[in-house]
């Protein structure tokens, strides 16, 4: 299998490229497009990133494996953030990550056997004053409960 | 009090956020007068404002611009969007409401830096405000306010590191390594992109910019303290009844905020414990707070420090072993891992203090977690080492019943 950028996206890369002065600086805006694609990052769009960028594939995993947002690896259809850092955390992040644990039947980083969803715990996601906070396939959810939660993982999962 | 809003004058008008709106609410009005004014005149005008940085440090944004002076060009400005430190939220108000403030506040920048283009840094989290953005910088392109007669404006989108908020691990990032922190330099000298002169500024430091331009240092100077002139949009979390961003003058009492505009603590508890500037400032007891006013001055008296203006508020049910605890797991998991004893000394740290959490402590768990936080403390590249540190020995310090 190969990888090939949208043209969409091949249309963004020719663009960028006169806003930097080295293609090593267009490893975040190509592994994002890579990401957005596929989902996470293959080691086929690895490959296809240190092309366009003059550099090896080791010198791109390496970069791709600081960043806590490229997933190495398949994840499930939807991805499920809870912030759990301190305002987020006083008020109830702790029984948001309980709650969806029992309900998925996974524990924190797994994803479910169905493929549906992914959970994870996550640093602070700078929506302080919405806590506790939780992300769903990018998109914040302010203020959340058990209950209201409930309710979002039913219509995210229809 | 009254005062100008220097950053959120617009943010209550429907739809703000487009060009069309924001110019007839006077975004762009004097930009092309400005532009046609010496870059130092504008410098010293930013000089004359005694702006300071909003992104913690608090450094004075006219001698950094200075360091550009008898710089080589190209030369760069990078816009610190990043915003990671727990407790701040304000930034993406500004990028919410009024983009295009930001975009002249960065194109009047430029002008003054003599800046061939400026990249803007957004944290990867923040997609929402990363596609708003992308639209107003392609309205203003569209209408000419961008483009062939201006400096050039990208949007880069980092991927989830805290640390990519420290200047130096920022340009690393934006040249495609992975973000970690330079060594400092001895001397006072600009940062580098590429080889070439770069400034940093915070979002906020460089949406204050129009104000400053427009109404004149003196306009700025006349809000604040002496030694913090102007405003700043601080913040409020945890158990507060109203959590927000408010623009305020600096040198406010930090209780007379919790209480006007917060809405007091929720359920009407009492107050236990105040972090005033995110995460990484030193914790205040209700007893320090009480006299502490809102400015860089005034709360290094109360024994911390203003840092982003992002307050965490705790109330009397709030076990200060379990606060500590969360937040050891925060700095766990950002440490980049770069230098000894900052990634070893969190992850240590992090699991004594879990251990006290859980009533299970070594016998030595207090000696040895001062002994962690002197060890961590001015022997790592950048800040993030020595401000574990503090966190550390501001809890053990202000409340030390918890940790016996």
């Amino acid at each position: 299998m190969s990888f090939a950028l949208t043209p969409a996206h091949a249309q963004r890369l020719e663009h960028l490229r006169s806003r930097y002065e080295t293609p090593r600086s267009l490893i975040l805006p190509l592994l994002w497009m890579a990401q957005t694609q596929e989902g996470y990052l293959s080691p086929e769009a690895l490959a296809f990133v240190a092309h366009e960028t003059q550099l090896c594939v080791a010198d791109v995993t390496s970069v791709a494996s600081f960043y806590t947002m490229f997933a190495l690896s398949p994840q499930g259809h939807h991805t499920i953030e809870v912030c759990g850092t301190l305002s987020c955390h006083l008020n109830g992040a702790s029984q948001l990550i309980e709650a969806l644990q029992k309900t998925l039947g996974i524990t924190l980083g797994q994803t479910t056997a169905d493929g549906a969803f992914t959970l994870k715990k996550v640093e602070c996601m700078g929506a302080c004053h919405e806590a506790p906070v939780v992300v769903i396939d990018g998109v914040y959810h302010a203020r959340q409960n058990v209950q209201s939660l409930t309710t979002l993982l039913e219509e995210t999962r229809s | 009090m009254s005062h100008d809003l220097v950053v959120s004058a617009r943010f209550g008008i429907a739809n703000s956020h487009t060009l069309i709106v924001a110019q007839a609410h006077g975004a762009y009005t004097q930009l092309s007068t400005l532009l046609a004014q010496p870059p130092q005149s504008l410098v010293q005008t930013v000089i004359d404002s005694g702006l300071r940085g909003k992104g913690g440090g608090g450094a004075p944004t006219g001698a950094k611009w200075q360091l550009l002076e008898g710089q080589a060009k190209p030369r760069y400005l990078v816009v610190n969007a990043d915003e990671s430190e727990p407790g701040t939220f304000k930034d993406r108000h500004i990028i919410e409401h009024d983009p295009h403030l930001l975009i002249e506040g960065i194109l009047l920048s430029c002008h003054a830096l003599e800046a061939k283009a400026a990249y803007i840094y957004m944290r990867g989290e923040y997609r929402f405000w990363h596609d708003r953005l992308q639209s107003a910088l392609d309205e203003a392109y569209g209408a000419g306010i961008l483009g062939a007669h201006s400096c050039d404006i990208t949007l880069h989108r980092g991927a989830g590191a805290y640390i990519c908020g420290e200047k130096s691990a920022l340009l690393e990032s934006l040249e495609g390594y992975r973000g970690q922190p330079r060594l400092k330099p001895h001397r006072p000298e600009p940062e580098w992109l590429w080889g070439r002169a770069t400034i940093v500024n915070n979002v906020e430091t460089i949406a204050s910019i129009p104000y400053i331009l427009y109404k004149g240092a003196q306009a700025y100077r006349a809000m604040g303290t002496k030694e913090s002139a102007g405003t700043l949009l601080f913040g409020l979390s945890g158990h507060v009844n109203r959590p927000g961003v408010y623009e305020l003058p600096f040198g406010m009492p930090l209780l007379e905020v919790i209480e006007t505009y917060g809405g007091g603590i929720r359920d009407g508890r009492a107050l236990k414990a105040v972090i005033p500037g995110g995460a990484s400032t030193p914790v205040l007891t209700a007893e320090q707070a009480k006299n502490a006013t809102l400015s860089y001055e005034g709360m290094k008296l109360a024994g911390s420090a203003l840092g982003t203006g992002g307050m965490i508020i705790m109330d009397e049910s709030t076990s200060m072993v379990d606060a500590l605890d969360n937040l050891l797991a925060f700095y766990r998991h950002e440490s980049c891992g770069q230098c000894t004893p900052c990634r070893e000394g969190t992850h240590w740290a992090s699991s004594i203090v879990h251990d006290i959490a859980r009533r299970q402590p070594r016998s030595d768990a207090l000696p040895t977690l001062k002994n962690i936080a002197r060890t961590i403390n001015g022997q790592t590249i950048c800040v993030f080492g020595p401000a574990v540190a503090d966190v550390i020995n501001g809890f053990l310090r202000n409340f030390p019943q918890e940790f016996a």
